[in-house]
């Protein structure tokens, strides 16, 4: 006989919600600081500089170089112009990143994240300033904390003020590359610019605002579903930010003569802009940005100690360092073995070496497909209603309709032939003719012309069912340039 | 379900308290300002379907009455006013001048085919290929009334038979038969000679007699030789297209019955413009004279 336990009370209530606990970055000096600071110096004047580029693509082209016109459904990037209908090109170097994104994270974690993402690069910017105005950690945990005074009120008027201004310049930079950057920029000033600019300018404004200044972290932890998949990507001989706790273990004060280097002076959690302890080792919310690294490599040195505590390390060698250390007491000779044991981090492997393929794959697909590119092409389509005409004299006509794209500037009239059974005769409404009868189908520049062109069997021919006839454009030389294959349709029988 | 909260032993963290077959869910709380989102959400939603219409439920318009419906007017007259300067170019000018200028050529083809399709195509065909019974194609070089741009542009404006018109075109033809003009042998022969007139002759006899009671009937509109007249609406006879049906029993039936197809006018019924642009579409569907 089965007895049924009562369901025993909650012990204790836990919240399904966490509320929002606010990070006090701590400034940093040191090389990975150095280094994301040129990054970010870098990227950002490339996204406010690039739209003010000219390019000269001679009249009746918008000088910019680089520009989404999405009024003309073009796409410009220096010497290089795209059409809608070639937009796999951008797909393509989509997938290009993405993969290059896969093989970086592989071999050196998150740096993505670390230096280059834009949510880490506008936020870098935002505490930078907030710095500069509420002071460090320690100043700014303080205002927070005291009287709603004039001097909160005047650092808070200040920085928002500022973020706002940065925020407006980010989302007015994204307008320009979707329109010529000073003409935008004046209708902007002057109130003169369409509704849909100023909707985009201030959407991109909020976004940065709220993402840069508000959410910072919180969009990294629980928005972006990069850190999600990353873990698919890293394994053992990437580079992650990496506490050496064989080393670091166990912690005290810097006199403590039991005590490992680490002094818990808690320097790598006030530094970090997510607010973990990478002493607990790989976690979600590690951006990978290297700042405790910088931060502990300081105090090591004040201390005397060798550099390196936390440090962009391979999780073998962790393993074999924690491994190799196991058991020893703190001390040089614990160090000099960890250190001894660790091998140089392994580039090639199947994971690597897959990106690579992939990579090179995908890149050489879209340089063929971009050497095989057409700037002029020829589309024939035929009628589908009626499929042929049957003609008083018992002749028969088939319609088709013809477009000729030209990709590049210049006008070019091309004379048009037809092959196929003798006796066919081909009639283009509205070309002109060339001295040897040929109708010539003139291009439009960056453009496209339509012709509708008459193809008659005359009676006598009697065409029946299906068949083949080849459509083909001459240059200058008589030489065939473009040919496109259709059918000349008749009754069945 | 078991809902007792503990801290988990191998994480540190403490459970949701849910547990299915000894596996228990850790609690990762999720940041309060997501729930909040949440939230906000639920309240735009809610504004939503209290101001437009939301539920599958007839009557509940919202209170900003708004309808897709109720909404197209306005689009549509904005569309009309963005084309009116085109549309007065194209009410001004003839079909001729709108074929010669190239962009009010093109814009009176891209009209001209929606407006065909819209009104025309019914008969005619998509491409104005034509369908059987009287339906006469477009696309060919054989027209009742003419191929020129004034010829098409009169038959679209004033119709056929229909009786909308003063100015509308085809007579009627006499049912030689019902009427009791001919006799059935009489019909027969004369079909025999109209056949001839195309090599499809197949009774020399017959067509000797039909010839004579061809002369007597039919040449006054059909012409001696069946070549047709335009100002009559007479088809011609002596070509490869049958409106009706070429073989004999087709012909021997529109001889002793007649036929009379109708097409409306659209005179009125249609934007000149738009008249304007189907006379330019359909001369260059590949039979414009």
């Amino acid at each position: 006989m089965s007895v049924i336990q009562p369901t025993p009370p909650p012990v204790e209530e836990a919240s399904l919600y966490a509320s929002h606990q606010k990070v006090y970055p701590r400034v940093v000096k040191g090389v990975v600081r150095r280094v994301k600071w040129a990054v970010l110096i870098l990227l950002l004047g490339l996204y406010y500089i690039v739209p003010w580029l000219r390019w000269d693509r001679g009249p009746n082209a918008p000088d910019q170089a680089v520009l989404v016109d999405m009024g003309h459904a073009r796409l410009f990037f220096f010497w290089f112009e795209l059409w809608p209908q070639e937009i796999y090109f951008l797909t393509g170097v989509l997938v290009l990143a993405a993969i290059g994104l896969f093989a970086v994270t592989s071999l050196f974690g998150r740096v993505w994240c670390g230096f280059t993402c834009p949510q880490t690069v506008w936020t870098d910017l935002f505490m930078w300033i907030e710095r500069k105005i509420e002071g460090d950690r320690n100043a700014r945990i303080k205002l927070d904390q005291g009287p709603k005074d004039r001097a909160w009120w005047r650092a808070k008027t200040v920085k928002h003020a500022a973020w706002l201004a940065i925020a407006m310049a980010t989302g007015g930079a994204w307008i320009m590359y979707f329109n010529d950057a000073p003409t935008v920029t004046w209708a902007m000033l002057t109130g003169q610019a369409g509704l849909t600019v100023y909707g985009f300018f201030a959407l991109f404004t909020a976004t940065t605002y709220v993402l840069a200044g508000a959410a910072r972290e919180q969009v990294c932890t629980y928005m972006c579903p990069w850190p999600r998949f990353q873990g698919a990507m890293l394994d053992e001989n990437s580079l992650v930010v990496t506490y050496r706790d064989w080393r670091g273990e166990p912690r005290g004060k810097p006199n403590d003569p039991a005590a490992a280097d680490c002094v818990d002076c808690k320097a790598c959690v006030h530094v970090c802009p997510t607010g973990i302890d990478i002493r607990d080792g790989q976690q979600l919310e590690c951006i990978g940005c290297g700042l405790c690294v910088d931060a502990c490599d300081d105090v090591m040195q004040r201390l005397d100690r060798p550099k390196g505590l936390i440090a962009f390390e391979t999780l073998k060698n962790l393993a074999a360092s924690q491994a190799a250390t196991k058991g020893m007491a703190a001390g040089a000779e614990r160090l000099a073995k960890g250190m001894a044991v660790r091998t140089p981090q392994k580039i090639l492997r199947p994971r690597t070496l897959l990106y690579a393929g992939v990579l090179s794959a995908a890149a050489m697909v879209m340089l063929g497909a971009w050497l095989l590119r057409e700037t002029l092409t020829l589309t024939v389509l035929r009628d589908r209603a009626p499929l042929y005409v049957q003609l008083s004299d018992g002749g028969l006509r088939n319609g088709f309709t013809l477009k000729l794209a030209q990709k590049l500037r210049g006008e070019l009239a091309l004379p048009l032939v037809l092959e196929g059974p003798p006796g066919l005769r081909l009639l283009v409404q509205d070309a002109a003719l060339d001295a040897e009868g040929r109708p010539l189908l003139t291009t439009r520049e960056d453009g496209i012309t339509q012709w509708r062109a008459l193809v008659t069997a005359p009676e006598g021919m009697r065409l029946r069912g299906s068949t083949p006839i080849t459509f083909r454009l001459l240059d200058a030389q008589g030489r065939t340039i473009l040919r496109q294959s259709s059918v000349f349709l008749g009754p069945d029988r | 379900m078991a809902t007792k909260i503990e801290k988990d032993s191998v994480t540190g963290q403490m459970t949701t308290g849910h547990e299915w077959d000894g596996i228990k869910e850790l609690n990762t709380p999720m940041p309060r300002w997501w729930l909040y989102t949440f939230y906000a959400c639920i309240a735009f939603s809610l504004v939503w379907v209290v101001l437009y219409p939301a539920l599958p439920i007839t009557g509940a318009t919202g209170l900003l009455n708004w309808t897709a419906r109720g909404a197209l007017p306005a689009q549509q007259a904005a569309e009309r006013a963005r084309i009116e300067p085109m549309m007065a170019r194209l009410r001004a000018a003839t079909p001729e001048q709108i074929a010669a200028d190239p962009e009010l050529r093109g814009f009176a083809l891209a009209g001209g085919r929606v407006a065909f399709a819209n009104n025309c195509a019914g008969c005619h065909g998509a491409g104005g290929q034509g369908a059987p019974g009287g339906f006469p194609s477009l696309a060919d070089d054989d027209w009742i009334y003419g191929g020129g741009f004034e010829a098409i542009q009169h038959v679209i404006r004033h119709g056929v038979r229909a009786n909308e018109s003063d100015e509308q075109r085809g007579i009627a033809m006499p049912a030689f038969r019902t009427t009791g003009m001919l006799n059935a042998a009489q019909v027969s022969d004369t079909a025999q000679f109209v056949l001839s007139l195309t090599g499809r002759g197949t009774d020399a006899a017959a067509v000797t007699r039909g010839q004579a009671l061809y002369a007597e009937n039919c040449a006054s509109c059909h012409g001696d030789r069946g070549e047709g007249n335009r100002d009559l609406g007479a088809p011609r006879l002596d070509d490869r297209i049958w409106l009706y049906g070429g073989d004999k029993a087709a012909v021997v039936h529109s001889i002793a019955y007649s036929r009379a197809g109708v097409m409306p006018s659209w005179q009125g019924r249609l934007d000149p413009a738009m008249v304007n642009m189907l006379t330019v579409y359909v001369h260059a569907l590949g039979g414009g004279e």
